[in-house]
């Protein structure tokens, strides 16, 4: 079974919610959409207060190039346009939305029938996509349309399909593959369509034995399509360390995945394709994973965008008050939540409690010249030196020891037997480094 | 022997005067011509090396007034008025007198008045909780308390204070070089006129969110009601963005502003104590009435009469 070369950690896998079946979460009463739900220029709202919208309707329009449109999740008159805290207590603009009944736009097709053939040629599925304002998944939100049109020059020669979900506790995807598994090969396919592609991987790991089997049971049914099963290893559902363990080609320093020829997209992602494609439905739903050992209950939603994640977590069984921690996203990457007023965003794909006990940080040692960081990192950087040179603020020798190419998936952190907050520093520095490289005068 | 001897001193007496001789060669052929002026500031400057005046150190300070065609947009923020004079001297140019500042912390969210509203667990740095979140208070504007700035200032200026969880300026040390300034990712540290007799007055808030919003976060905040603004007989004070600012060159220490703040978030430095302020305001005041009291009241009225 194949892993990438570099690097990587073990950590315990913990997927105690994986036998939990997708429930649906039903809309509240009020939803707060947030216009900045992806990478770039926030969406511009083009509704007004008191506008009755319907579900799907679109109500943010994408400014810019990278930017995305924003549709409504939920069908309801607009109360307010303001600012309103995210996560991290950030005000981000916010369309507010009082709920009334659930009436969805006329186009979009809520039949459950499988749509297999793929009607639309290249420019009108990035067309469509672009439409219906999808976003990568994974956790970027990287606007979709963007990442299928190459720049001049460069030819994408395959399509991998992030379905290896190697972070901890995380079990959305994994749910996604067994109950969707039809719907992500065609969007897979729907993917490969408008990149021209001939050859189509999804990978999956090993600890996810049930869908590799489920998924390569119906791969013959979609021509060019491969199911890889890797090595369980973290942090193999990074870009640059997928594309190195499906195919064996490593992503040049600075470049992207297109430079080897790949472009990768989520299962997630490969669904809200499909669902944007043949049925016309913008993404302003995606599934979310209720989780920690401590938690009342193991749950997997199908939840609405703006959904506040306090009511999720109490509709799941409230917050037990041994959890100290709460997280978004996987326990190794994730960003602890501020604020549980937030609304859910269309990547937000968990909510993780921990006790005080499972978060703890342990007490900061010396460096002994291990060399347990410089191992585990999966980008071949010597995170141990990075950490003194940004202690020091020696930018020009982080640029040269290449901080830039640092991906911040916390593999040394998470080896240092002397628990040094190595990750910490390097991600200032990682910013500092790139804002001084941007603000170069151009030749 | 002897004759070793002889030979060994000979020979290495011949080879060093050769190498001598060599090295006066090349010393005099690569002769690098420099200004001797550039020394001579050198010297002058307090030597700190602190960058505070825009330049890598002392030296690089020193070449750049050498190059430059007048003193305008430099000083030396350690060595003052004093050194700058000296420097004048030297080069042969005028020189403008700068007026003395002072770093002053423009936070006043102690532990007390500014409750936690999470716990951060990670680095101490302020730095890392900027780039992470608004950080543990409800204030996003203030202290994070890590002590970045501390860790900045290369004169022992700054200091913790472990009960108010904020940083505190030795007045005798701080030289106003501006690198606490540059270190604090909040840009809650200005640097302000020193004063008369080291009396200032100021705002010491950062927070712009409206009234009730600022107050919930921190007691000690602006809550921007204009009262200061109003009573200011200088003109000196400003509200924007629910944020008062005093400019520090049209304030003359009246401290009226500080009477009627609700909130308390105008500090004064190194004034008397209160008690004998009240005497004077009714030396100045014998009828007790409050100036901005009737101004505020007669723009009310005005403002009444405009709607009516």
């Amino acid at each position: 079974m194949k892993t990438f070369r570099m690097g990587g950690v073990h950590p315990h896998d913990d997927k105690i919610s994986k036998n939990a079946t997708i429930e649906i979460f039903p809309p509240l009463d009020k939803a707060y959409i947030s216009m900045s739900q992806h990478i770039g220029a926030p969406a511009k709202p083009i509704v007004k207060v008191g506008d009755y919208v319907k579900v799907g309707q679109l109500i943010g329009e994408k400014a810019g190039f990278i930017s995305a449109n924003i549709h409504s999740s939920v069908s309801g008159t607009v109360t307010a346009i303001k600012p309103y805290a995210d996560l991290a207590g950030k005000m981000v603009n916010t369309i507010f939305i009082d709920v009334e009944g659930d009436e969805w736009e006329e186009k979009i097709d809520r039949s459950p029938e499988l749509a297999k053939e793929i009607r639309f040629n290249k420019e009108e599925i990035i067309k469509r996509i672009e439409e219906c304002g999808i976003v990568g998944m994974g956790g970027a939100s990287f606007p979709t349309n963007v990442k299928l049109s190459p720049p001049p020059g460069k030819i994408a020669e395959f399509l991998i399909i992030n379905g290896v979900e190697c972070e901890p506790y995380l079990t959305s995807d994994y749910r996604m593959m067994m109950e969707y598994p039809d719907e992500i090969l065609v969007g897979a396919s729907i993917l490969m369509k408008a990149l021209d592609v001939k050859k189509g991987f999804i990978a999956i790991e090993e600890n996810k034995r049930e869908a590799i089997e489920l998924l390569k049971s119906k791969q013959e049914d979609y021509p060019g399509i491969k199911i890889v099963p890797l090595k369980k290893k973290y942090p193999q559902g990074g870009e640059k360390q997928l594309i190195d363990a499906v195919v064996g080609r490593q992503v040049p320093s600075k470049g992207l995945p297109i430079d080897a020829g790949a472009v990768v997209q989520n299962c997630a992602t490969a669904f809200a394709v499909y669902e944007a494609v043949q049925k016309h439905k913008p993404l302003f739903e995606g599934v979310i994973t209720i989780t920690g050992l401590h938690a009342p209950a193991q749950k997997n939603y199908k939840l609405r965008v703006g959904t506040p994640l306090e009511k999720v977590a109490e509709y799941a069984g409230g917050i037990p008050d041994s959890v100290a921690k709460l997280i978004s996203g996987g326990p190794m990457m994730g960003k602890a939540i501020f604020n549980m007023s937030a609304a859910s965003v269309k990547s937000s794909s968990s909510i993780l409690m921990f006790t005080k006990e499972e978060t703890i940080r342990k007490e900061e040692s010396n460096c002994i010249r291990c060399g347990k960081c410089i191992e585990a990192c999966p980008m071949g950087l010597e995170p141990y030196m990075l950490y003194k040179l940004a202690k020091t603020k020696d930018y020009d020798q982080l640029e040269k020891d290449l901080v830039y190419d640092c991906i911040e998936c916390g593999c040394c952190l998470y080896t240092c037997p002397a628990n040094i907050p190595l990750l910490d520093l390097i991600r200032v520095a990682k910013s500092d480094v790139m804002g001084i490289i941007k603000s170069r005068p151009k030749k | 022997m002897i004759n070793i001897i002889i030979y060994t001193v000979v020979t290495l007496s011949v080879l060093g005067l050769l190498l001598a001789l060599v090295l006066f060669l090349i010393a005099r052929k690569f002769k690098v011509e420099e200004d001797p002026r550039i020394d001579q500031i050198e010297a002058i400057m307090p030597g700190a090396n602190c960058g505070g005046c825009g330049f890598a150190g002392c030296r690089a300070f020193s070449e750049n007034v050498v190059k430059a065609t007048s003193l305008d947009g430099f000083f030396c923020p350690v060595g003052g008025n004093e050194v700058m004079k000296k420097v004048a001297a030297t080069m042969g140019y005028a020189v403008e007198e700068n007026v003395p500042k002072i770093a002053v912390v423009r936070c006043n969210g102690t532990c007390e008045a500014r409750p936690k509203t999470s716990v951060y667990d990670g680095i101490s740095s302020c730095k890392v909780i900027k780039t992470l979140y608004q950080g543990d208070t409800g204030c996003k504007y203030g202290c994070f308390g890590q002590g970045d700035c501390v860790e900045a200032c290369v004169f022992n200026a700054l200091k913790m204070n472990t009960e108010t969880g904020l940083p505190e300026v030795n007045e005798d040390n701080c030289v106003a070089c501006g690198a606490c300034v540059k270190a604090c990712p909040q840009g809650i540290i200005e640097l302000r006129n020193k004063g008369m007799k080291n009396r200032r007055v100021y705002v010491a808030c950062m927070n712009q969110d409206k009234g009730g919003v600022a107050r919930k976060a921190c007691a000690n905040a602006c809550i921007g009601c204009k009262k200061c603004e109003q009573v200011c007989p200088f003109d000196a004070i400003k509200v924007e963005n629910f944020l008062s600012y005093i400019d520090y060159d049209k304030c003359r220490l009246c401290r009226k502003c500080v009477d009627v703040c609700p909130t308390g978030a105008i500090l004064t430095d190194n004034f008397p104590l209160k008690k004998k302020l009240e005497i004077n305001h009714a030396e100045v005041n014998p009828i007790g009435v409050n100036h901005a009291e009737v101004k505020s009241i007669a723009i009310k009225q005005e403002s009444k009469k405009m709607e009516a």
